[in-house]
């Protein structure tokens, strides 16, 4: 990793936590091949020929969309049909449960408990390291995207917040990022002082996840309340700026080996991936001008859930695992 | 960059001042992000409900720590719920006050009958909430221990005939005497909880391993006696001739010192409402 990319891993990090974005603001702290590209597309009229080209034979996709649906609806209805069937792969809810018998336990879920119980067993350690294990190989905040869901039920609200949008009824009010972690302390301190997990009983993912399982119960209003929320007033605001369980694993990848891969060369910097993007700063660096380098991987924030690799026309945003290129 | 560089700086990379628009949207953004400060920590506030209502006790699955140590470590899974043979055990929603999500036994509704043997909730229960081992530094309430691991009658032959179970979940009372059949000294002839009742049970002469309604399972007793002979635990209540106040003799309920407060003698009580009943985190006095 060049130093750029390095300076540029931490400043994701702090973006994570809820920090805007660093922009390069000297010629240093772009690679020369990068700098060659960014003033190779300066004022270039051929470019914008070829954009409108682009545009116009662009097919949109729904790849990831559609496979990250099948898989975030296949979980939880394995979760619902393992316990209404009866057929026993896995057992319990997301918050915790047993894959033919291994235990896995939610990561956020089991720091609540670990913290306000302060006392933790066997079963406890091995389903967090085994869930820990999954999401690093599986990218962090894939958890949310394709698994939680509340995040499913959030796209479809989302789509009617663009909707109404659209038709000038409602605006996004948008929010300070570094809300959601200071959510994370909150609800941290007050499960290790009071002794009671206190975000359990409002998490929408454990509720939803129950009510799926279990039969829905008057907690879904705080649910649709969220989804109201949402709608009318602040564009994906509960992942965005509140929920604790997104940084937890967003912390996870940190390390993960999965993630979007953007290559600065064929991008047209139009910006349609950070108009379908949950958390759009973690794409500062699609704007003209930013990339830092000629290929820039994608902070930990990102959910990995795909919607700028389908709706990307030149292909500049694609999954990338790291170290799978080196062996192949 | 040296300080002399400072003034060759390009205009560009001076922070403009804000503009008025620009202060206002920015003070109205702050706004809303403690309006949903509050809105978030508020409803988060509910979550501590149940451990106002904690003085209002329910009855949890066999094996639950204390009341606050559960409320501690349960992560609202569920796996107790999947694992029961008779889904004795629901997960409490939001105005049970209970804490949503934790599981809770009705007893009357459906009480635990130790069906599955070997209390498999404890089993099932990944973070310890349940235990077969209560660790050393939590203790143990005056009363909660039973005296000696509970023999369960449908196990009585087999080689190992006792539940692992170290403390009782509550304590079978006779809160209603006066309207106690046995203690009017009647019989009870037919289903008890009457036709549509949903309960289950299992009956060892009908078949061990597959519970049944007991609806399905009609009485026809001289002298009721339904909840002394469907306790599951040995030793825990029997029918003893008491002497009233008046120095008379009849019949009663008695409920001993093996009780684990399961509550199948509340589900089985002929009589509405019932004249036993479980009290949920009560200790054997004696």
């Amino acid at each position: 990793m060049s130093d750029l990319l390095k300076r540029r891993f931490v400043d994701q990090i702090k973006v994570l936590f809820g920090w805007e974005p660093a922009k390069p603001n000297k010629a240093e702290d772009i690679s020369p091949a990068a700098q060659k590209i960014h003033f190779y597309k300066k004022g270039n009229r051929d470019l914008i020929a070829e954009k409108l080209h682009a545009r116009a034979h662009a097919q949109h996709s729904n790849k990831w969309r559609n496979r990250r649906w099948a898989t975030l609806i296949f979980a939880n209805l394995l979760f619902t049909f393992s316990f209404a069937l009866d057929i026993q792969i896995l057992e319990g809810a997301l918050t915790a449960s047993r894959f033919v018998g291994f235990h896995l336990i939610d990561l956020n879920s089991a720091l609540q408990v670990m913290l306000a119980h302060k006392h933790i067993i066997n079963n406890l350690l091995i389903g967090t390291g085994t869930v820990l294990v999954l999401w690093v190989l599986f990218g962090g905040r894939t958890f949310c995207s394709w698994v939680c869901p509340y995040h499913l039920i959030a796209e479809w609200a989302e789509k009617i917040h663009l909707f109404l949008a659209k038709k000038k009824l409602v605006t996004d009010q948008t929010m300070d990022r570094r809300l959601r972690t200071v959510f994370w302390a909150i609800f941290a301190l007050l499960a290790f002082a009071t002794g009671y997990t206190v975000f359990e009983a409002i998490s929408p993912t454990g509720i939803l996840s129950r009510a799926l399982i279990y039969g829905p119960g008057l907690a879904l209003l705080w649910v649709l309340a969220l989804l109201v929320f949402e709608v009318f007033f602040s564009r994906r605001a509960w992942c965005r700026y509140a929920c604790p369980i997104g940084l937890t694993y967003g912390v996870v990848g940190i390390i993960s080996p999965v993630r979007i891969k953007y290559k600065l060369d064929g991008c047209f910097h139009e910006g349609d991936c950070r108009k379908v993007c949950l958390v759009p700063h973690v794409l500062d660096t699609v704007i003209k001008g930013r990339a830092v380098d000629t290929e820039v991987p994608i902070g930990p924030d990102c959910t990995r859930c795909g919607l700028c690799v389908d709706t990307c026309p030149t292909g500049s945003l694609s999954f990338e695992v790291k170290g799978l290129s080196k062996l192949a | 960059m040296s300080d002399n560089d400072n003034d060759r700086k390009p205009a560009a990379e001076v922070t403009p001042p804000l503009s008025k628009a620009k202060r206002q949207t920015n003070r109205r953004r702050v706004l809303r992000t403690i309006l949903l400060t509050g809105g978030v920590l508020g409803a988060g506030l509910s979550g501590f409900l149940p451990l106002i209502y904690s003085q209002k006790k329910r009855l949890r699955p066999p094996g639950a720590l204390d009341e606050k140590d559960f409320l501690a470590s349960c992560i609202k899974c569920g796996q107790c719920v999947q694992v029961c043979p008779v889904s004795a055990i629901k997960l409490a929603d939001l105005i049970d006050g209970v804490g949503v999500g934790t599981p809770y036994i009705e007893a009357r509704a459906q009480a635990c009958d130790f069906s599955c043997d070997a209390v498999q909730c404890v089993l099932a229960c990944p973070t310890g909430s349940l235990t077969y081992h209560k660790p050393a530094f939590m203790p143990v309430r005056a009363g909660a221990a039973l005296a000696a691991k509970p023999i369960l009658l449908a196990k009585e032959k087999d080689p190992e005939p006792t539940l692992n179970l170290n403390e009782r979940m509550g304590v079978a009372r006779l809160t209603r005497p006066e309207a106690c059949l046995a203690i009017q000294g009647k019989g009870f002839k037919g289903q008890t909880r009457g036709p549509d009742f949903k309960g289950t049970m299992r009956y060892m002469d009908v078949d061990r391993w597959k519970p049944i309604r007991i609806s399905n399972h009609p009485y026809d007793v001289p002298e009721c006696d339904l909840c002394a002979r469907e306790c599951p635990i040995k030793g825990a209540i029997s029918i003893e001739t008491v002497f009233a106040p008046d120095g008379s003799k009849r019949k009663s309920p008695v409920v001993h010192e093996p009780c684990v407060g399961c509550g199948v003698c509340e589900m089985v009580c002929p009589v509405e409402p019932t004249a036993i009943t479980i009290e949920a985190r009560e200790v054997w006095n004696t």
